[in-house]
């Protein structure tokens, strides 16, 4: 995965296997403490302490249609390089939060990628659920929230085309406005 | 978030519910787990969200799966016209995506060059 906002996907696909019905994905860019975090929390039925323990091995997964669980192992790796850390907690029947630390400008660090692209699919792919995106870079924040969505396109709803064009732009031009750091600092100044 | 621009979708959109029928009869499946996702699968369902958007198509359920198993052959691409059989696109790309589109799901002819399988 080259982009952090192929693991947010893939990360909120788990969240939705596990009957979530609102999943919240959370981005902090702290400029000063060089710090990036994302968090994505669902209500789904969560994780059982066994298989807690056991979810950042590459080799366990909870499905059948293959023998291994890579998403959160290559989840990891990609936070580890930078020299942060993943969490993954849960509480059965209550849900379950995964918290990515990275430093923000780490040479290593993946690009954010296109994030109007991966919540316009989530979206437009499961319009029954409720999702809620902030962006934070210091004190200025962009959000995005499905709820709000649903209550001004009354009967549109929000797998209609049209729905993740809109996702797509509004998410491109809010993290624009907020100066969201797609890349690491480095890796503009070589780009 | 843009609401002006969200209750603009919503009247445009509106008057061309009126003008058809609601009913959405075929549904696309995308593989999206992790080895859908890493092999492309995001580009992929935008792709088809586009084109259908495009060819104005509104009877077209786009939904996401799991692992089917077939990692190698992701990013997958199931079609379910009504009355007929399901077929599988293996290793879909945007482009060939949009092509599934336009000749399969609108037009009702299987682009055998992509397919991966085919219920008997």
């Amino acid at each position: 995965m080259q982009e952090l906002s192929m693991h947010i996907l893939d990360i909120v696909q788990n969240s939705l296997a596990a009957g979530a019905t609102r999943v919240e994905i959370r981005i902090r860019e702290a400029l000063a403490e060089d710090l990036l975090m994302i968090v994505v929390k669902d209500n789904g039925r969560g994780i059982s302490q066994e298989v807690l323990s056991r979810v950042m091995d590459p080799f366990f997964t909870s499905r059948t249609t293959r023998e291994v669980g890579l998403g959160l192992s290559l989840f990891k790796e990609a936070t580890e390089r930078t020299g942060g850390y993943l969490e993954v907690h849960s509480e059965e029947g209550k849900g379950a939060w995964v918290i990515a630390r990275f430093r923000l400008d780490h040479f290593d660090r993946a690009p954010l990628g296109d994030m109007g692209e991966t919540l316009g699919v989530l979206i437009s792919g499961n319009p029954e659920v409720d999702f809620f995106y902030e962006h934070r870079v210091d004190d200025q924040i962009y959000f995005l929230e499905t709820r709000e969505m649903r209550e001004i396109l009354g009967p549109v709803g929000l797998d209609d085309p049209s729905v993740l064009d809109f996702v797509r732009q509004d998410i491109q031009i809010g993290l624009k406005k907020i100066g969201a750091a797609t890349f690491p600092k480095v890796m503009e100044v070589l780009r | 978030m843009n609401v002006e621009e969200l209750k603009k979708i919503r009247e445009k959109t509106q008057r061309e519910m009126d003008l058809r029928n609601g009913e959405k009869a075929i549904k696309v499946v995308v593989g999206m787990g992790t080895c859908g996702i890493a092999a492309g699968a995001r580009p992929v369902m935008a792709a088809i969200k586009d084109e259908l958007a495009r060819q104005n198509a509104k009877n077209v359920t786009v939904i996401q799966s799991g692992c089917a198993g077939f990692c190698e052959q992701e990013p997958l691409m199931d079609i379910f016209r009504p009355g007929e059989k399901k077929v599988t696109y293996g290793k879909v790309s945007p482009d060939k995506a949009r092509k599934i589109v336009v000749e399969h799901i609108l037009g009702g002819r299987v682009v055998n060059e992509f397919v991966f399988a085919q219920e008997k």
